[in-house]
């Protein structure tokens, strides 16, 4: 089952490399990895997709917690959350091909953010699933250069990740 | 405020954490470490002879005290050096603190000269780890490192050092912190009163009960309690490799060590329990067999320190995340209060039936070994040496059959007596372990079970054993080949024995260690082998090697059959299986 896992973690040299080595480590697997500090400087914010059954997920919440540089962490997958990803990507887009291209991202909602005469480079927002289904209406052979940012996650409601 | 250099702060709030004694070896980026070392009195440092040794002397004297062990070493080989010894403490979850000099902060990355990233190579198999950035940090992590590495599940902590953290003419304030708080580190302290009542109410109910203690009982000096528990229950413990001393190896509750070599009784026990109650164990593959085969009408109650040691591999009905110490306390407390007995006539029938197992194949009720071949067999070494020691000996193991022949045939009856290298399985610990026991506690008989083959990966300490006048017996059972290899090729690889013979190569180990200043004995005549023990044992202010000629034909049994089986199918020799 995929899940996604939100770390607070020391902001501390190394602290990032052991999370990963972790994983790494105990052969569990990392779909999709983003970190950054947060308005406490002295804490980052990681937010990782993984994939596994319960008990490999309860060991992978474990291990994480057993990090000295782990503040604390949620699965997120276990209540109600938002979760955003954010792609951009460089599209072929000379002739008929800019209004086509144009159409789609109008409809997912995303953004041209540079334009040549041949390309658009286009910004869109949301969860990975709806990034996938902008790629595939795109069609394979007008994409140049994709980049995700992986998945950043947050719960619903009143919940709150904090120290 | 006192100005201290960084290697003087190095030094100082070593002794402030009451460090007296440090394992180390010196190299250019730890020399102003050394200097600071070299202007003290009250900590003694050791010089050994390569830096894996200093690592398994400082876990030796960790394990026998209870107290964490310093390593000081270099950068680059020297810290390299210590990292099987750093994945050895790791594994058997040993407090160690390890400062590695590194070259100086403007040259790292640069690959300098002795430049190895300490901090990313001992990632996966230390605790924590800090990287020094400034010499007023240095305090600071002193104080962490030693309450992370001696705290919850214990473990090795390094700390590497830049040498010009250490430069003696920037001088900066010294303050020893008195309090430390960590955000991010909570370790486990007392077990949740409604699981432990549930599991003393399901421990009650049982009508074949197993207690089955790790490491963590002797860590965690829980030995009293486990014991008191037992043997208010009346119930059978076994022990694992690590845990052996966490109960009396002397009490007829005994039974014996379990696992891939464990006995016959406790194995058996173990597969027809209706109720295991699992302390300070980690349910090793070296125990449970084929885990989807463990134990099946077994209802399983698991008290450890470390959350993710529990239902890691075999899952738990009764999960308690505690100290042991804590968890024990408060269920004797539950069981006076309650005053709740088990079924008693159950257990008489379990003990009938434990009992008829001993009797059948247990290694305590008869030998199970050849006894009329004129040829020494090691079991029989071992059941001596208890014997000349009174069983009250610290014994310190290296890796292999000899490992094996010790843990089953040594009873312990006190906790930290048996000090071996469970986790990794590090051939050479054994010596230089035994050379940090026998620091810790010069008083006490201090032997090193070792083979032919793991003495040669730590033979240099020999030298170290020299200088310190640390006079061990080093028992080593020579079976002339890597016994423990060789046995596995003769029952799975059709007797082809790749690479675990030496073609006549072997030193004369008694002249050997006779050429370091020590006794050395040879032992071949089977008649001759109780009173060249003795006369070894008698020996006190000198170290002595007894290398004692053994059967090499012997194979370590009981032995779980593999891949596929129970806990309860084993060989029992090598033409009976259960």
């Amino acid at each position: 089952m995929r899940r996604i896992i939100s770390v607070l973690m020391e902001n501390e040299p190394g602290a990032l490399s052991r999370v990963v080595g972790l994983f790494s480590q105990r052969g569990y697997n990392i779909e999709t990895l983003t970190v950054a500090p947060t308005e406490d400087e002295t804490l980052s914010r990681l937010t990782m997709v993984t994939i596994g059954d319960d008990h490999k997920i309860e060991q992978i919440t474990k291990n994480l917690n057993k990090l000295i540089d782990v503040v604390k962490l949620v699965d997120l997958t276990e209540g109600s959350h938002i979760e955003r990803e954010l792609l951009l990507v460089k599209v072929r887009a000379s002739g008929a091909q800019r209004d086509e291209v144009k159409r789609s991202v109008d409809i997912f909602r995303g953004q041209i953010v540079d334009v040549t005469s041949n390309m658009y480079t286009v910004q869109v927002t949301g969860t990975g699933e709806k990034l996938d289904a902008f790629l595939q209406a795109l069609g394979e052979h007008t994409i140049m250069e994709v980049v995700r940012s992986g998945v950043s996650g947050i719960s619903r409601g009143e919940k709150v990740l904090s120290v | 405020m006192e100005l201290l250099s960084g290697g003087d702060m190095l030094v100082r709030a070593l002794q402030d954490e009451g460090v007296d004694l440090i394992f180390g070896y010196p190299g250019g980026s730890a020399l102003h470490i050394y200097d600071a070392i070299f202007r003290q009195k009250s900590i003694k440092h050791v010089l050994v002879r390569h830096e894996q040794g200093a690592t398994h002397a400082a876990d030796g004297y960790a394990r026998s005290t209870g107290k964490p062990g310093v390593v000081l070493v270099t950068s680059g080989p020297g810290a390299t050096n210590a990292i099987t010894g750093i994945a050895t403490a790791y594994m058997d979850s040993v407090p160690l603190v390890v400062i590695s000099g590194q070259v100086t902060s403007d040259k790292i990355g640069e690959d300098a000269f002795q430049e190895t990233d300490m901090v990313g190579c001992s990632r996966p198999i230390v605790k924590h780890s800090f990287l020094v950035k400034s010499a007023e940090d240095i305090p600071g992590v002193v104080k962490k490192a030693f309450y992370i590495a001696n705290s919850g599940r214990p473990g090795p902590v390094v700390i590497d050092v830049p040498k010009d953290v250490t430069n003696p003419t920037d001088r900066f304030p010294y303050e020893y912190p008195e309090k430390l708080r960590m955000r991010s580190y909570t370790p486990a302290g007392k077990g949740h009163t409604g699981q432990i009542r549930k599991a003393l109410a399901l421990l009650l109910s049982a009508r074949r009960p197993v207690i089955y203690a790790g490491g963590g009982v002797v860590q965690g000096e829980g030995a009293e309690l486990l014991t008191e528990l037992a043997r208010t229950l009346n119930y059978p413990v076994t022990n694992t490799l690590m845990g052996l001393g966490g109960f009396p190896g002397s009490d007829r509750r005994f039974l014996g060590m379990l696992g891939m070599h464990g006995t016959f009784e406790a194995n058996t026990a173990m597969h027809h329990a209706d109720v295991i109650f699992a302390i300070g164990a980690r349910f090793d593959d070296r125990v449970t067999n084929t885990p989807g085969k463990f134990c099946p009408g077994a209802k399983i109650i698991h008290v450890d320190v470390d959350p993710a040691s529990i239902s890691k591999t075999i899952t738990a009905d009764v999960p308690i995340v505690g100290t042991v110490r804590s968890v024990l306390a408060d269920m004797l407390g539950m069981l006076g209060e309650s005053g709740e007995q088990p079924d008693q006539s159950a257990i008489v029938d379990w003990w009938r039936q434990i009992d008829d197992w001993r009797e059948r194949h247990g290694i305590y009720t008869a030998p199970r070994y050849r006894t009329d071949g004129g040829l020494i067999m090691p079991q029989e070494v071992i059941k001596a040496v208890h014997e000349i020691t009174g069983g009250d000996a610290f014994v310190t193991s290296d890796v292999g059959q000899h490992q094996m022949f010790a843990a089953q045939y040594y009873l312990f009856d006190k906790p930290r007596r048996w000090i071996n290298s469970g986790g990794l399985g590090t051939m050479g610990f054994g010596l230089p372990a035994a050379l940090g026991v026998k620091i810790a506690h010069p008083d006490s008989e201090v032997v090193c079970v070792t083979g032919e083959g793991s003495i040669q990966m730590c033979i240099q300490e020999l030298s170290t054993a020299t200088q310190y006048h640390l006079p061990v017996k080093i028992l080593c059972l020579n079976n002339q080949a890597l016994g423990m290899v060789k046995q596995w090729q003769e029952m799975q690889y059709e007797g082809r024995l790749s690479n675990s013979v030496y073609e006549e190569s072997l030193p004369d180990f008694v002249r050997l260690a006779e050429a370091y200043g020590h006794v050395g004995m040879k032992i071949e005549a089977r008649e001759a082998l109780y009173d060249k023990l003795t006369e070894a044992f008698s020996i006190k202010d000198r170290t002595v090697f007894i290398d004692v000629y053994v059967d090499p034909s012997e194979h370590v049994y009981p032995m779980q059959v593999m891949p596929n089986g129970s806990m309860r199918d084993m060989w029992l020799s090598k033409t009976e299986r259960t």
